[in-house]
């Protein structure tokens, strides 16, 4: 089992992945993200997502919003206890995590819906859609400060107040996918409890810090 | 000929059936996934022949019968009917199959039967869906005698005059066109006729959303979205939503059944 690693001493791995990552600029994560949900509207569009387009669209949106809610969220655990860093791209995730949620309630609205009575109704009726709102609308004023000029202008102890309001909104945005879901499927408990699991790193660090 | 396929369309109110595509991988049956296109992709590992089954109950014949005796001496039409599903999506399919009645009257209904039971296959060996708990399996379903007596009410075998694929139910499967898809149930292996309101699947999961009968009612939301619309499979993107009809468009020939019943209760 002797292997080069058991002769000469490397860098660990984590500072090879850190070192490696410096070299990506972070506007290639807005490229590619924006780029992506492009082509999966051209997909639906010409019968690439199969032939009912609409929700497919919806679905693959709002995925992609959680998964990206997940990252961004995963960003701080992964630095704090693997000392990965991520932090240079924590920006665009959640950038690109509210693109996929404005996306996301467009093609539902618009394509979907297709009614403003039936839309408001929905959001005013259906409990599933009422947080899935309440989560969006949360993730609205972070989205409009995800700026240096904002962080400069708030200040980083209120910018970073504003900005817990990114734990309700994921949250929220778990339920209205377990919510909508018929019967008992495992996908969307498997956001939600990735999102439970990574604010409960974050409060038992808190309460290690206070205890500390 | 030509002339006899203009009547069957005018007869139908002009109904488009969708495209064999669109009918087999847009598909929901839960047993082989929860996503659409699972069905399509998955069913394929269903051993539909041999196929037996199990009518019991009420009847004056009951027995393990095969897929062929079932069928033996039925005549199998072509029943183009619209398919509304409970999320509020539609299709027009061609089924073919027979007469449910035909069926119940060979084996023979016994005086006090009121409603008939229906059981999907079960095998966790062919369906890697039933290895979660999504539902309580087997799936079942339930229809009051009249309505599973009811002329519109049929076992399809076959869809576009092909065997129908096992996405769609195979061997045979229920079509009830005036209500809600999931009442439809797919891959029967038992038929049981009752005097008591058989156990039905999603209404026993959830018995505030998805009542005993389900009949499609534009009025009497589902609790978690409106009824009022549907959108049909196969207009794409831009697709207009359209209107739903009171008792998915055969009104005129089941609204009898329901006469001083509140639809809103019974729903």
């Amino acid at each position: 089992m002797a292997g080069p690693s058991d002769i000469a001493p490397r860098a660990p791995l984590t500072a090879r992945v850190n070192q490696a990552l410096r070299r990506v600029p972070a506007w290639t994560l807005y490229i590619v993200g924006a780029g992506w949900g492009g082509w999966l509207f051209w997909l639906a569009a010409t019968g690439g997502l199969g032939v009912e387009p609409i929700e497919a669209l919806e679905h693959r949106y709002g995925e992609l919003a959680l998964q990206l809610m997940v990252a961004g969220l995963a960003v701080t655990p992964l630095r704090q206890h693997l000392g990965l860093n991520l932090m240079p791209f924590r920006r665009a995730i959640g950038v690109l995590c509210i693109f996929y949620v404005v996306a996301h309630f467009l093609v539902w609205a618009v394509l979907d819906v297709q009614r403003v009575a039936a839309i408001w109704a929905d959001i005013v009726e259906r409990p599933y859609v009422t947080i899935g709102m309440a989560a969006f609308l949360m993730l609205i004023p972070l989205g409009l400060t995800s700026n240096d000029w904002a962080v400069r202008r708030l200040g980083g102890l209120r910018w970073r107040k504003l900005h817990r309001l990114v734990y309700p909104a994921a949250v929220l945005g778990a339920l209205h996918y377990v919510w909508l879901a018929k019967g008992f499927q495992v996908e969307p408990l498997v956001y939600l409890l990735a999102i439970l699991g990574l604010l409960a790193l974050r409060i038992r660090r808190g309460r290690a810090r206070v205890a500390g | 000929g030509a002339g006899l396929i203009g009547g069957a369309a005018q007869a139908q109110g002009a109904l488009e059936p969708n495209s064999w595509e669109e009918i087999t991988t847009y598909n929901n049956y839960y047993e082989f996934g929860t996503r659409k296109e699972d069905p399509a992709r998955n069913a394929h590992t269903l051993t539909t022949s041999p196929w037996e089954i199990v009518i019991d109950g009420m009847v004056d014949n009951p027995g393990t019968y095969s897929f062929e005796e079932i069928v033996a001496g039925q005549t199998i039409e072509e029943r183009i009917y619209r398919f509304r599903c409970v999320e509020a999506w539609s299709m027009v399919i061609p089924w073919n199959g027979f007469e449910l009645a035909d069926l119940l009257e060979r084996v023979g209904v016994q005086d006090g039967a009121r409603y008939v039971a229906f059981e999907t296959a079960l095998r966790p060996d062919e369906m890697p869906g039933v290895r979660l708990p999504v539902l309580d399996w087997p799936y079942r379903e339930g229809l009051r005698l009249d309505e599973a007596m009811h002329p519109l009410t049929i076992m399809a075998t076959g869809i576009y005059g092909e065997t129908i694929p096992n996405q769609n139910g195979a061997p045979i499967r229920l079509v009830v066109p005036w209500k809600y898809g999931f009442k439809s149930i797919k891959s029967i292996v038992r038929i049981t006729l009752t005097d008591e309101q058989p156990h039905a699947t999603w209404n026993a999961t959830q018995p505030d959303e998805y009542g005993f009968y389900s009949n499609v009612n534009p009025n009497v939301n589902h609790p978690r979205w409106s009824q009022a619309t549907e959108r049909r499979i196969g207009g794409g993107l831009f697709a207009s939503r359209q209107d739903t009809l009171m008792f998915n468009g055969y009104e005129a020939e089941v609204a009898a059944l329901y006469e001083g019943m509140d639809l809103a209760e019974f729903f």
